[in-house]
């Protein structure tokens, strides 16, 4: 199996650990791998926005660049479901593309959906971690994409690692792209509550599947002079992170 | 200008204001828990959200039909129908009954399409007394206030601050027991009952092939206001029209569920007409006003799901941003996704235009729309609109082109992430963290952001590929 590999923009920028401990995780399952250098972005900046035709664009370079792989991997919900959910729909118009995009979401994967269902060996590592986590449901893995016990199902995998629930854990974190930036007073407050709830679980780390989410919650962390870890649940997974 | 177009200011005020956050705080997760509970007593609840929504697009996909043929059958018990396209001749048309029928003193139980209107202030400048009688609208009335809530519409307010109303209002000793209180205003309000001449109330469903108009409320104050005077006054929007009971039963069990989690709501009632020989009760003359108000502007469009509202308030009792701001935020007389949604719609989207910016679309609201309203997706329609009609302020206009450029041209798109990424790197502080950006500071007033501590990911895979 051919898979193609999708880093997506935050990581790339923002968190590249991201993207090798992804690699890494994709590569345990033995497929081989390749990561298109033409990639950019999914499109969710401009979609989300109000800008249909730049979803559009978006998602044409997409299949350009993805559609000749058996399946495609990325580590975050919220793309993954632009892709498989909202990709076909921006094509109602267009039968012929709308079909090729179905196809293609449907080979689609965040990767806990993919880890799941291929079998792997956790990656070797001296940086193990062990100890206590709370897990963060980013708002559009889990209710577009119903992402809820798999990244919990693969945590537990590693051996020392306990998972403690926060309180209104599907609670939004207050991230949601553009809105952070143009409403920051709300979006502030949000990640504040976020944080109180997370905090309240005296965990040894924080951990999610969405970057923008961490982003946030570890802003917001930092703001108050909290130094708990935040990690995206693949670096743990592959043991990039003590 | 409306209130709407003032989210962001308004939305600031109201994360400071102390009293107001400590009503939110207390209220919290409150109806949201009670729903939860009563959802999951229920058997199959996806399938009785689809009945729901089903019944509801029904009427909607034919609704100068289903709403002539209300029409034909209220006519034939009795019921005065009258058609409303704006909000002034709705005013109009309640002041003409009013008028003809020498009403000195009318009693409302809530009405939301009464406050589109602004019904109240018309009524009093005509000289009319109109006092509301639903607990929390009755608060409202006399502070001067608007609702923030669809079903809770006083929620912003705590015992103290009604305690201080009543005492200053009634001139009765200060009491902060809540059920003393209660009797308090239901003594205030017997009289007043017992004196009006005209009911006003709004209506839940219209039931077409009955000519029924159906209400439900939790404090009875509906019986009276539509029974004991002798002129009662429905105003209910288009979008109301049901086909039948067997529409309703679904729309019943869902309807109190979802707002407080109650099973059912404490009074059901089905009006058909005036009084007739042989009645014990009911008004001498019974009126149903249908209005419009922009309604029929979304029917056929992308927009025509928000029209299956069931005003149940459940959108807002589990939105993020409303549980943070409260309703007065919204600035209009829905609040919360729904209010999001529609403002625009009835008001223009000119007058409103950061409300659909107002949401992360996190979609709990969907997830628990008992008629399934996409809100996510519609919050997004208007986004397109805002974008399409130019209404963006420009830096973001510019800013989402340069993106949009940059995203298709891939080796642009790696040499700005480059430079990005030392940028960010020499705006850190000695731990990594940026806590002022130019530009973001939407961001970094409240959060840091930890500067990326390596190149980007493609940078190093095309150099590991390299060498
Ligand atoms: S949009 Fe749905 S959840 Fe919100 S008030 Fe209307 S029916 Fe209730």
């Amino acid at each position: 199996m051919k898979i193609g590999l999708w880093i997506t923009c935050l990581v790339d920028l923002m968190r590249p650990r991201i993207g090798f401990a992804t690699l890494n995780l994709v590569r345990a399952t033995g497929h081989s791998i390749e990561i298109p250098e033409q990639q950019t972005c999914c499109g969710q900046p401009g979609f989300n926005s109000g800008d249909t035709s730049a979803g559009r664009a978006m998602a044409m370079q997409f299949l350009k660049h993805f559609e000749s792989f058996d399946a495609v991997v990325l580590a975050s919900g919220s793309c993954a479901a632009m892709i498989r959910h909202d990709y076909p729909r921006l094509f109602a118009n267009q039968p012929e593309y709308q079909v090729r995009f179905q196809e293609l979401g449907q080979r689609t994967f965040e990767l806990s959906e993919f880890l799941l269902r291929h079998p792997f060996d956790l990656p070797p590592t001296t940086q193990r971690f062990s100890g206590r986590l709370t897990y963060h449901d980013s708002c559009s893995g889990l209710r577009t994409l119903g992402i809820r016990s798999g990244p919990r199902q693969l945590l537990q995998r590693i051996p020392g690692v306990e998972i403690v629930e926060m309180p209104d854990r599907e609670v939004c974190c207050g991230f949601g792209g553009a809105f952070s930036v143009k409403l920051g007073d709300i979006a502030t407050r949000m990640a504040e509550n976020k944080c109180r709830s997370i905090l309240a679980t005296g965990v040894d780390a924080v951990v999610g599947g969405d970057l923008g989410c961490l982003l946030t919650i570890e802003g917001r962390l930092r703001r108050e002079g909290h130094s708990l870890p935040v990690w995206h649940w693949a670096e743990v997974l592959a043991g990039t992170v003590t | 200008m409306p209130e709407s177009a003032q989210f962001k200011k308004n939305a600031q005020r109201q994360l400071n204001n102390t009293g107001l956050q400590a009503n939110l705080q207390r209220f919290g997760q409150r109806f949201a828990k009670a729903r939860a509970i009563a959802i999951a007593e229920l058997e199959d609840f996806s399938g009785l959200r689809q009945r729901a929504t089903a019944w509801r697009d029904l009427t909607l996909a034919n609704l100068d039909d289903w709403l002539i043929r209300f029409e034909t059958h209220a006519q034939r018990m009795g019921t005065q129908v009258h058609w409303a396209t704006t909000a002034a001749e709705v005013n109009q048309i309640v002041l003409e009954i009013a008028h003809k029928n020498k009403v000195r003193k009318v009693i409302k139980s809530k009405s939301m399409v009464s406050e589109e209107t602004g019904l109240n202030a018309a009524l009093q400048q005509s000289g009319i007394d109109t006092i509301e009688t639903d607990l929390g609208e009755y608060i409202l009335q006399l502070a001067g206030e608007p609702p923030s809530h669809l079903v809770a519409p006083a929620l912003h307010k705590n015992v103290e601050e009604v305690a201080d109303l009543f005492q200053e209002h009634h001139h009765t000793p200060r009491q902060t027991d809540i059920p003393t209180l209660c009797r308090e205003a239901r003594h205030q309000l017997r009289p007043h009952f017992l004196s009006a001449d005209m009911g006003i109330s709004g209506g839940n469903f219209l039931v077409a092939d009955t000519g029924a108009l159906v209400l439900l409320t939790n404090e009875g104050n509906a019986r009276l206001v539509t029974t004991l005077p002798r002129v009662h006054v429905a105003i209910t929007g288009i979008e109301k029209v049901i086909p039948s009971l067997d529409a309703l039963a679904p729309l019943l069990r869902l309807l109190p569920r979802s707002a407080t989690g109650q099973s059912i709501t404490n009074d059901v009632s089905l009006l058909t007409g005036p009084r007739r020989p042989g009645d014990l009760e009911g008004p001498e003359e019974h009126h149903v006003i249908l209005v419009d108000g922009g309604r029929s502007e979304l029917l056929g469009s992308e927009l025509q799901p928000a029209l299956r509202c069931i005003r149940c308030g459940a959108c807002m009792n589990h939105c993020p941003v409303y549980q943070n701001i409260g309703g007065h935020a919204y600035g209009w007389v829905y609040p919360g996704p729904i209010g999001a949604v529609l403002t625009p719609a009835y008001l223009g989207l000119e007058h409103a235009r950061d409300l659909p910016q107002a949401a992360t679309l996190c979609g709990a609201c969907e997830v628990v729309c008992p008629v399934s309203i996409p809100l996510p997706d519609l919050l997004r329609v208007w986004r397109q609109r805002s974008v399409s009609r130019g209404l963006r302020p420009w830096p973001e206009r510019v800013l989402l082109r340069l993106w949009l450029w940059c995203a298709m041209h891939p080796l642009l798109y790696r040499w700005i992430h480059r430079r990005l990424s030392w940028l960010l790197r020499q705006l850190a502080n000695d731990s990594g963290q940026i806590t002022y950006f130019p530009g973001l500071t939407d961001w970094t007033q409240g959060r840091n952001l930890k500067a990326p501590d390596q190149p980007p990911f493609h940078a190093q895979w095309a150099q590991r590929h390299r060498s």
